[in-house]
């Protein structure tokens, strides 16, 4: 599994150009999260990509080479923060609230809603721990379930910003042919 | 000052100094045709869609600019497509411009209304979809960088209906391109570089592997430099050819499946590769597992992505080939090399006796005669454009070329239907020199359809059809790998001169030998266009011929015996 950061132009057929590119690699996708950053023109996607490092180099230099595409990187190696949330709808009675309640706390994950048979429960952190979470409700009865996918960040002092510096291409020189 | 967005496009095409469009106009694309007829740009009105977009490429590749096509909307789009995957595959700089109907119809399945941006996305370098006039300047001029910069490709600008007629101030210093910030990349560090300087100096049986990418960068005069300094031998791919002179002593010719046995040899034999804008395409290697083990490689390359594709490389340095060689120029020693180049013009040697030049006359009219006395007639300076099959190989080992972009062919997608097309764009490129299409009996009836185009713009090229009545380089598949079982493969074919004639061109067919030359020499010499259909022997091969995916030194070589067959009348 190879985890991807890109910045893209916050614009509509970006995402598929994006997608169109890794299933033209064969490369099939875990999860894509995308949303805006602090620059509104500039979204931030996390690809986690089922492939080994050769096949991520493909997928990074192929996708900067996308107009649409500011800068890519494979951040697989290096240090960093991965967080995934997921909202469930669990089953829950009067006898098996207690006991749901205490697992809750355990994972730290916090009750959003309340109804007659059922909770929605929030959860966040490492993909691991949700999988943990999930496992353990199970038997209790998970009715629903929505999940963002990762995102990513590295640790520290390794920023990845997007790139400010505009374009160097020039316009071509235009060729004449002899006149005809 | 106010124009319609259909005279803004044409204005800042003009601006961007082009000259020639080729097209097919249509419902959508209107508005921009009645702005065309007051404009000084030539259009080509062409006879189907992917013949404009092979005009386009093969104007690009002629001229080293960019080519622009034109279409309307559906139709004329998707028939844009074969052309647009063509020059992707080759890196070609074209613009296509389609018309789309009207914004607001978008999405509702209107007459003639088709995702193009959707269909193009994985064969473009980019495309979009414009429907406001305001934007129509500054986009065309972001095509243009994005076709011809870095590694080229084709952009194709869509262009709704609404946007071409409704009016808009013009101002080309306020359209300015914008295209989005890039993170400059780091491309090597010096430790690369000093590594490649190293195993230059140190190789005892260097080979340059010479490609397109030396062509797209200008790199001819320093790649020359680069090549004498180190005196090191040159193998070309397909579309490397003219890109080092071939009657330079180190230029060993095409390199691949059906190269010359003595450059695949060579590369098998090579101490270091020097792989110089080509991207070790399967139809280069052969078999990778036994591909030049012996060899340490460097690939400077400009596309990053190329990097370790299919060949691992000890020494990668990304970048424009020419900045790159300017740069290990200074550092390059010159080395004798007496043993290796020795070596090289033994295999050359053993060669020679097999080649279908040096077998006695059967008085059978080969392929490869009638390409070989092309070459001496034109004295090899023709410009001359392949479709793809047999005869596309036949050229590249029997055609010559010693200038840049002389040789126009369909490497990469191996596109049926280019030749002709694409001729009709490079004689517009260059118009002063001189045109020869070759092409197969099957490829040219794909888009024969063009000769019309040629008597309308009464322009002047040479075609020589090599007909053997076959689908040829299938049929040898079915020879080689099939049992000789020939499905499909046997073509009947109108009689081409017949054809050139119903056109208005003065058609020729050619059955001996003894007719060749002085057929070629009164087709140069006429100021027309003129078409020679060659009917040569039907069952020849493709020597020598490395099977798909096999090692690259293991080829199969042209036998002894020489075919008995003749070509036959239709």
């Amino acid at each position: 599994m190879q985890t991807l950061v890109a910045y893209v132009e916050n614009k509509p057929g970006v995402l598929n150009r994006v997608a169109s590119l890794a299933r033209r690699l064969a490369i099939n996708i875990d999860s894509l999260t995308v949303g805006p950053t602090e620059n509104e023109e500039i979204a931030r996607m996390t690809i986690v990509a089922h492939t080994d490092e050769k096949g991520a180099h493909r997928l990074e230099a192929s996708l900067e080479k996308l107009v649409d595409v500011l800068l890519a990187e494979n951040i697989s190696d290096r240090s960093l923060i991965e967080r995934d949330l997921a909202l469930l709808k669990v089953s829950a009675d009067q006898q098996s609230r207690p006991h749901l309640m205490e697992l809750i706390k355990v994972f730290r994950a916090r009750v959003i809603d309340v109804a007659p048979g059922s909770l929605i429960l929030e959860v966040s952190g490492t993909v691991d721990k949700i999988d943990g979470l999930l496992e353990v409700l199970r038997p209790f009865g998970v009715l629903e379930m929505a999940r963002t996918g990762r995102i990513a960040m590295t640790r520290g002092s390794d920023l990845l910003r997007p790139p400010k510096a505009p374009s160097k291409a020039k316009e071509p020189e235009p060729v004449i042919s002899a006149a005809k | 000052m106010k124009l319609t967005g259909a005279e803004i496009l044409c204005e800042s095409l003009t601006r961007l100094g082009v000259q020639h469009i080729f097209g097919y106009p249509g419902g959508a694309i209107l508005p921009v045709y009645d702005a065309l007829g007051r404009s000084k740009l030539h259009h080509i009105l062409v006879r189907h869609e992917q013949g404009a977009t092979h005009m386009a490429d093969g104007y690009a590749r002629a001229s080293g600019g960019v080519g622009v096509a034109m279409a309307t909307s559906g139709p004329g789009a998707t028939n844009m497509v074969t052309g647009i995957a063509t020059a992707m595959l080759d890196s070609s700089p074209v613009v296509c411009i389609t018309g789309q109907v009207s914004s607001k119809l978008l999405g509702s399945d209107a007459f003639q209304e088709i995702d193009i941006t959707g269909i193009t996305m994985p064969i473009t370098k980019h495309n979009v979809v414009v429907a406001r006039a305001d934007d129509i300047a500054r986009t065309v001029r972001e095509a243009f960088i994005i076709a011809s910069s870095g590694r080229p490709g084709p952009v194709l600008v869509d262009i709704t209906k609404d946007a071409q007629q409704a009016s808009s101030d013009f101002n080309w210093e306020t359209s300015a391109p914008q295209l989005p910030p890039k993170r400059q990349r780091i491309n090597y560090d010096q430790a690369e570089f000093e590594r490649a300087v190293e195993l230059l100096n140190a190789s005892k049986r260097p080979l340059i592997l010479a490609g397109h990418g030396i062509l797209v960068s200008g790199a001819m005069r320093v790649f020359d430099k680069f090549v004498h300094t180190g005196n090191l031998p040159v193998a070309m791919t397909l579309l490397g050819i003219g890109c080092f002179p071939a009657n330079d002593p180190l230029n060993l010719g095409m390199m691949g499946m059906h190269g010359e046995a003595w450059v695949n040899h060579a590369i098998q034999e090579a101490d270091l590769l020097v792989a110089v804008g080509m991207r070790f395409d399967d139809r280069v290697t052969g078999d990778l597992c036994t591909y030049a083990k012996e060899a340490r490689k460097i690939h400077i390359e400009i596309d990053r992505s190329e990097i370790n594709k299919n060949v691992k490389v000890d020494s990668a340095l990304i970048g424009d080939a020419r900045e790159v060689l300017e740069l290990l120029l200074p550092r390059l020693e010159h080395r004798e090399r007496g043993d290796w180049l020795g070596h090289i013009r033994e295999l050359k040697g053993d060669s020679a006796v097999r080649d279908i030049q040096g077998l006695p006359d059967s008085g059978h009219l080969y392929a490869a005669h009638v390409i070989n006395d092309l070459w001496k007639e034109t004295n090899g300076e023709a410009i001359v454009v392949t479709d793809v099959g047999q005869h596309q190989m036949w050229e590249a080992q029997y055609y010559h070329h010693n200038q840049p972009r002389s040789l126009v062919t369909s490497g990469g997608l191996g596109t049926m239907g280019f030749a002709l097309p694409a001729a009709i764009g490079a004689k517009f490129a260059k118009p002063d020199s001189e045109v020869w299409v070759v092409v197969g009996d099957g490829g040219f009836q794909m888009t024969m359809c063009e000769l019309a185009t040629i008597v309308q713009e009464k322009i002047k090229i040479n075609i020589a059809i090599i007909n053997n009545g076959f689908l040829g380089m299938v049929r040898q598949w079915q020879e080689f790998f099939y049992d000789k079982r020939y499905v499909a493969t046997p073509l009947v074919a109108p009689d081409f001169a017949a054809l050139a004639n119903a056109f208005g061109i003065r058609g020729e067919r050619i059955t001996s030998r003894t007719d060749v030359i002085p057929t070629i020499r009164s087709a140069r010499e006429s100021s027309e266009t003129v078409l020679i259909d060659f009917r040569v022997e039907q069952e020849d091969s493709v020597y020598p011929m490395v099977p798909a995916g096999g090692a690259l030194h293991e080829m199969i070589r042209r036998p002894d015996s020489p075919l008995v067959e003749t070509a036959t009348e239709p």
